[in-house]
């Protein structure tokens, strides 16, 4: 089979916030970079990120710091952390964030001109700094038009399906252009992973068509431990109506910026359920969670800016319980605070602009005037591929990864705006160390068995031609199954039934025909896609029914409480030698004594 | 609303194209990019169309609906005029690729060709202060999505294809963002006059009526940006002051 190659010391794979972090140092860092991307450059889903970059540069509040910060995080994570990244990440996001500035990146000031920061879910102090609610585009921008003048090659619309590997170590990586169908090898000493996340295995999402788990999947393939992959995020505030927007992210910044949740019968039911290790710092009445929007540094923070994982389980429970909206969510308000302020309209629009846009087009509502219709829609996934914290290499010599496809960092459960803090201090130590490691790498020998292999492989479904089963139609049945089975709320039965499903659903992966050619195919790459989703819809499923208890992203309504014994360990995802899932439990290694009085002093 | 609608959409591979008609079941608050995405899972598979977010936050998904430069995520059925064929084409600016795509990669070369940012020099705690009203000016242009359709509908490049001459619209609003960003010490005037062709702009306002992001690229981005050429490089008590100095300058 023909294919062009191409040469590379660091090849990083995905162009988001963590892919072009990590190709500007590693190319700083005096290596050729190559950066392959699934899409047109600029179009990756970081774009998507509305409210805001987490850093505690204590611009709003002096009282913030990197260990406030910490803390956060793991109380968020509920503990299962890697506590070393949670620390880097505190510690090390601040100057990325400064970085991006002196890149081009145009944030919201404070009055005195300094770098503006808001108040988020988690978050003990107003810590996002942001662009109204399109900070992901303006850092996916900056690191575009910065990324385009350090000499590093573009491989765009561009997927990869397989990692090359020599004596273990990772050297290459083979997959195809969109455009003309035609196959690339790339060579490499070093490949980074960045691909993000898995959000459509499911149905209801947030996420594009790009995020189908390829990076878990390379990896995995590679035999590098993912880990964590039981704990998804099910974003609490995604459209609901109409049926076509469905999943559609509707920022937590709304509620940062006062709004409230309501269900049918008016109730502020958030108030109704307050986690007991969240009380001491949560308002426990309307008035003072107001004037905390507001920045009134002696009030406590609302309970509609709690963990998403515990607000989605308090919406979840107001729809099944009968009183939720019309179309089977609940009501997200911020035309409200027009009672409070003058010229509320004009505010809400400023602060939120994409938001106002988006309802107005897509749903014929102004949020300025009436609440929204929102519930829960899958967002984002903790679990990844298990990494160094310091390095980010996975468990394979030569394979790093970074943003969201690597796991540690987030725990059980992420708190908004720590993911594109996230994709730059980890994206760039990735780039550091993946440059190092090329540096003295000696180049690898290709196999061409394996390459002919993964070539043949990849043009099966045209052999099978436009009769063969549909690839559409297995994407579909298997995002309504994870939706229904591993969803939110899960049990230990519907998720073996489930597993039983993706086994069926595997084998009519195998008989799926496509029609055409190779020349920017949909349908091709719909049917290429299937076994990165059917592979970490497994991995999603066989840890989630492992974990037997509640913790986080993870709901089980078998076993709805956490259970301390779960909360000594990682879930480890690995393939066997005779290609079978296993799943083993690994321990946290225990935390030195300075970041266990940070976390019992900062309560 | 109609229960079905028919699509007409261009199919073929680099120009050798012609409408194919779809029939296709229509909902509540669908859009065009769900009626194409409804045609590729049940009709045809092999349909080719680019898109990412499906949120209008990306900027992918730049088609010509019923001739018009739009977002097909955010273009509502309920806007057209469904008892007739819905036609949806490629952006007729750039060459083709294979049905609704099309290769927009002179757009990423050119605004390589734009000087990037250089920041003057930050203060002491290494940190640069401005106020939210100057950040603003430059927060609209940054709003741009890079989908293009304002470079799909300026005649300068549809009708004359000047790709070499001028950067397009876009471009314009890119070097506005960087020339009007208080820390930013570049100066972009010579080559906006020179390579980037800013004098063919001819300022029809065609790229602002169809910005999906409102962006007033002509009042706000070409405008002043020809503003600023003609103040630094046709300054007429600087050219005097040239024209003098040169002449002492020359050999006799």
């Amino acid at each position: 089979m023909e294919y062009q190659t191409h040469d590379h010391d660091v090849l990083v794979i995905g162009a988001g916030g963590a892919g072009l972090r990590a190709a500007i140092e590693a190319s700083a860092g005096g290596v050729s970079v190559g950066l392959v991307c699934k899409s047109l450059l600029g179009k990756a889903h970081t774009v998507m990120a509305e409210g805001g970059i987490a850093a505690a540069l204590a611009n709003v509040d002096d009282r913030d710091s990197w260990q406030v910060h910490f803390a956060d995080t793991m109380r968020g994570g509920q503990y299962v952390n890697n506590w070393r990244m949670a620390e880097l990440h505190a510690k090390e996001a601040p100057d990325r964030v400064r970085e991006l500035e002196a890149w081009g990146a145009m944030f919201d000031r404070t009055k005195d001109g300094r770098i503006l920061q808001r108040n988020f879910g988690g978050h003990r102090y107003p810590r996002l700094a942001h662009v109204g609610d399109r900070t992901g585009l303006e850092m996916i921008r900056t690191l575009q038009d910065h990324g385009i003048h350090q000499g590093i090659d573009v491989h765009m619309e561009c997927t990869i399906v397989q990692l090359l590997r020599d004596d273990g170590r990772v050297v290459g990586a083979f997959g195809y252009e969109r455009e003309r169908g035609r196959f690339k090898l790339f060579r490499a000493r070093a490949v980074v992973l960045a691909t993000g996340g898995i959000g459509r295995a499911f149905k209801i999402t947030s996420n594009s068509w790009e995020y189908t788990g390829d990076g878990h999947t390379l990896a995995y393939d590679a035999g590098a431990d993912l880990m964590d992959m039981e704990f998804v995020q099910f974003h609490p505030t995604g459209m609901i109506w109409p049926p076509s927007v469905r999943g559609i992210l509707v920022t937590e910044g709304v509620r940062g910026e006062g709004g409230v949740l309501r269900n049918t019968t008016g109730r502020r039911f958030m108030f109704d359920d307050i986690p007991e290790n969240y009380r001491a710092q949560t308002a426990d009445n309307e008035e003072e969670g107001w004037r905390y929007t507001q920045g009134d540094k002696t009030a406590r923070r609302p309970p509609e800016l709690l963990t998403r994982d515990h607000v989605s389980r308090c919406i979840v429970r107001e729809i099944k319980e009968g009183r939720g909206s019309p179309h089977g969510g609940v009501y997200l308000d911020i035309s409200w605070i027009k009672e409070r302020l003058p010229h509320a309209a004009e505010h809400i629009k400023k602060k939120l602009p994409s938001m106002y846009h988006q309802f107005k087009q897509l749903a014929d509502i102004d949020i300025t005037r009436e609440p929204m219709e929102v519930g829960p829609t899958t967002h984002y996934v903790m679990g990844g591929v298990r990494v160094d914290a310091e390095t980010q290499m996975s468990t394979v010599p030569g394979l790093f990864a970074a943003g969201e496809c690597a796991a540690g960092i987030n725990g059980a459960n992420r708190l908004g705006g720590n993911s594109l803090s996230d994709l730059l201090v980890f994206g760039k130590r990735a780039g550091e160390f993946a440059a190092a490691f090329a540096r003295k790498a000696p180049t690898g020998a290709i196999d061409e068995r394996e390459v002919d292999r993964a070539a043949t492989e990849a043009v099966a479904p045209f052999e099978r031609g436009a009769g063969g089963e549909g690839p559409y139609q297995v994407q579909y049945a298997l995002q309504e199954l994870m939706q229904s089975m591993v969803g939110i709320v899960r049990n230990d039965a519907d998720m073996r039934k489930a597993l039983e499903c993706l086994g069926q659903f595997a084998e009519r992966a195998r008989r799926v025909g496509v029609g055409g050619h190779r020349e920017y195919n949909p349908g091709w790459h719909a049917a290429l896609d299937l076994h990165s989703l059917l592979t970490v819809s497994e991995a999603v499923t066989r840890s989630a029914i492992e974990r037997r208890e509640s913790r986080g992203g993870h709901f089980r309504e078998d076993y709805p409480d956490k259970d301390p014994q779960f909360g000594g360990f990682n879930l480890i995802v690995r393939k066997t030698p005779d290609g079978r899932m296993d799943v083993s439990r690994a321990p946290i290694p225990p935390m030195p004594d300075e970041l266990k009085t940070i976390i019992e002093t900062i309560k | 609303m109609a229960t079905s609608a028919t699509f007409r959409v261009w199919r073929g591979e680099r120009n050798d194209g012609r409408f194919d008609d779809f029939r296709t079941d229509v909902s509540e608050g669908m859009v065009v990019l769900d009626a194409v995405h409804q045609i590729q899972a049940e009709q045809a598979n092999d349909l080719a169309v680019r898109w990412n977010c499906k949120a209008g936050k990306c900027g992918s998904c730049s088609a010509e609906v019923n001739g018009h430069p739009r977002l097909m995520c955010m273009t509502r059925l309920n806007q057209l005029d469904l008892k007739v064929p819905v036609t949806i084409e490629p952006m007729r600016t750039f060459p083709h690729v294979r049905d609704l795509v099309t290769d927009v990669s002179w757009n990423f070369a050119a605004k390589k060709t734009i000087k990037p940012f250089k920041p003057v020099p930050a203060n002491g705690d290494g940190t640069w202060r401005m106020a939210q009203v100057d950040a603003e000016r430059v927060q609209e242009f940054r709003k741009c999505i890079e989908c293009f359709l304002c470079q799909d509908v300026c005649h300068v490049l549809r009708e004359h294809r000047m790709f070499d001459q001028f950067v397009g619209p876009r471009h314009l609003v890119y070097a506005a963002a960087l020339e009007m960003n208080p820390i930013d010490a570049e100066s972009r005037a010579r080559d906006l006059k020179t390579t980037h062709g800013i004098g063919y702009c001819n300022i029809t306002k065609c790229c602002t009526k169809v910005c999906p992001e409102d962006i007033a690229i002509t009042d706000n981005a070409a405008i002043p940006l020809k503003e600023r050429v003609i103040d630094q490089l046709y300054d007429p008590v600087a050219k005097l002051l040239r024209v003098f100095s040169n002449h002492r300058a020359s050999p006799s």
